[in-house]
């Protein structure tokens, strides 16, 4: 299958295979007008299987989720057909309006129109809680 | 201007001076009587409350100035539909103060995002109750002149006991304090205090479901209620409500000295033939609420 390479824009690549879809919608992909090319299931030396997304165009997405997700994604931002530059995403301090609280005991989950926070706890662990009532967040959350 | 949502929104320096205050308070009532006169606090209570509300009232009065609010939701616009940030912003216009008490874990905390004064937490369903653990603290160190070089065991509800969340946040700051956690199994500690607080500060902890096999080592017991209010199945709490039952008989093997605290209201969890025990400190502890809160609401409204 062949995918045109792309002038100015995001790859990311490495993601676990079957999360791409999800992370298309995450990052509000289906807004864009540029062409933006969602692949499933390629084949990964790594991974054995991974999902790559492809944006053609010089956005500047909210990627901050993607470090929630799993900080192993690798992004790759193109410039005039060049890889200018290659990251893992960091693990975000504080996740805004991302994924929501599923405690129903959380006033996030009645109170009309608050922001969804969650804040990094322990690094290691990967462990983000919600402020309002401290529950441990899951990435199905979303 | 500051709020008070979680006790450690407080330092340690600042509890203990806030506690010095209260023993102040309690040594010359009358050099207090007068300092925020002409200040208003608003109780919004969107659950029942004997004791904090009425001592947070009595506090502000016994302050020289005034109290109002409502003591149940179905008294207040939420009963319309109103948002806890919209009722922030109002009540903003009409008091100095809000302590507010919510059934939903970290309302207060949406209500001090929006209020333009400062915002005290009465209690959010069973997360936090920090002016609980202010009066919990004040009542061990006036009970035993220090908050180090504690065993203070924790008996009943651990799961949905705010009081003892909070409580134990505070006391894990001071040093050479153990704790023993003393719950069934399906009301024991959540994960992550044990996780973020006891293991993370190394804090010497043990969990189990015999009270009689570590009475013996307490210096402090605080014991809780099975709060029916926090199940969502009636069968669950109907099995695990006489867990503890804390008698006269069974304090034969405790300490002299032990301290016995409760947050009150109880139920059954401390039979009526204990009240006569010296060692039986809560309702002390429940007439330390109204101090503390006179500390606090002098040190939010920097009242000096």
């Amino acid at each position: 299958m062949n995918i045109d390479a792309i002038t100015d824009g995001i790859v990311i690549d490495h993601i676990k295979a079957g999360q791409g879809m999800e992370l298309y919608h995450d990052l509000g992909l289906e807004n864009l007008d540029c062409s933006v090319a969602l692949i499933k299931n390629a084949p990964s030396k790594k991974m054995g299987k991974k999902d790559i997304i492809k944006v053609n165009a010089a956005l500047d997405l909210n990627l901050q989720i993607l470090g929630f997700i799993d900080p192993d994604i690798t992004v790759n931002i193109i410039r005039n057909g060049t890889r200018v530059e290659k990251f893992h995403p960091e693990l975000p301090l504080e996740i805004t309006n991302v994924i929501k609280c599923r405690n129903p005991r959380c006033i996030s989950t009645v109170e009309p129109g608050i922001t969804h926070i969650f804040k990094l706890t322990d690094k290691e662990k990967r462990i983000y809680r919600c402020i309002y009532c401290e529950s441990k967040a899951k990435s199905k959350d979303r | 201007m500051r709020h008070l949502i979680d006790i450690l929104d407080l330092s340690t320096e600042e509890i203990d001076e806030l506690i010095q205050k209260a023993c102040d308070i309690i040594a010359h009532p009358d050099a207090y009587s007068e300092k925020c006169h002409g200040k208003k606090i608003a109780t919004l209570f969107y659950e029942p409350s004997t004791r904090t509300r009425l001592s947070f009232e009595a506090a502000m009065m016994e302050l020289g100035g005034k109290a109002l609010g409502f003591s149940s939701a179905s008294n207040s616009s939420a009963s319309k539909g109103e948002t806890v940030a919209d009722t922030a912003r109002i009540v903003s216009n009409y008091a100095d103060i809000i302590a507010m008490r919510h059934p939903k874990e970290g309302a207060p905390m949406v209500a001090s995002m929006y209020a333009k004064v400062p915002v005290i937490n009465a209690g959010d369903g069973g997360h936090n109750h920090p002016t609980q653990t202010l009066t919990d603290l004040l009542t061990i160190y006036r009970e035993k002149g220090r908050l180090d070089h504690l065993t203070i065991g924790f008996c009943g509800d651990l799961k949905f006991g705010r009081t003892v969340h909070s409580l134990i946040l505070a006391l894990a700051r001071y040093t050479d304090i153990r704790i023993v956690l003393i719950s069934p199994d399906e009301l024991k500690l959540p994960d992550y205090i044990i996780q973020d607080t006891l293991i993370a500060k190394n804090i010497s902890y043990v969990e189990t479901a015999d009270l009689e096999e570590y009475l013996p080592e307490l210096d402090v017991l605080y014991m809780t209620r099975v709060q029916q209010e926090r199940f969502f199945n009636e069968a669950d709490y109907i099995r695990l409500k006489d867990s503890y039952i804390l008698t006269r008989d069974k304090l034969a093997t405790a300490k002299s000295d032990l301290s016995i605290l409760h947050p009150l209201p109880r139920v059954n969890e401390i039979a009526v033939d204990v009240d006569d025990d010296p060692r039986a400190c809560y309702f002390t502890q429940a007439g330390n609420g109204k101090y503390i809160r006179m500390a606090l609401i002098l040190k939010l409204l920097e009242v000096e």
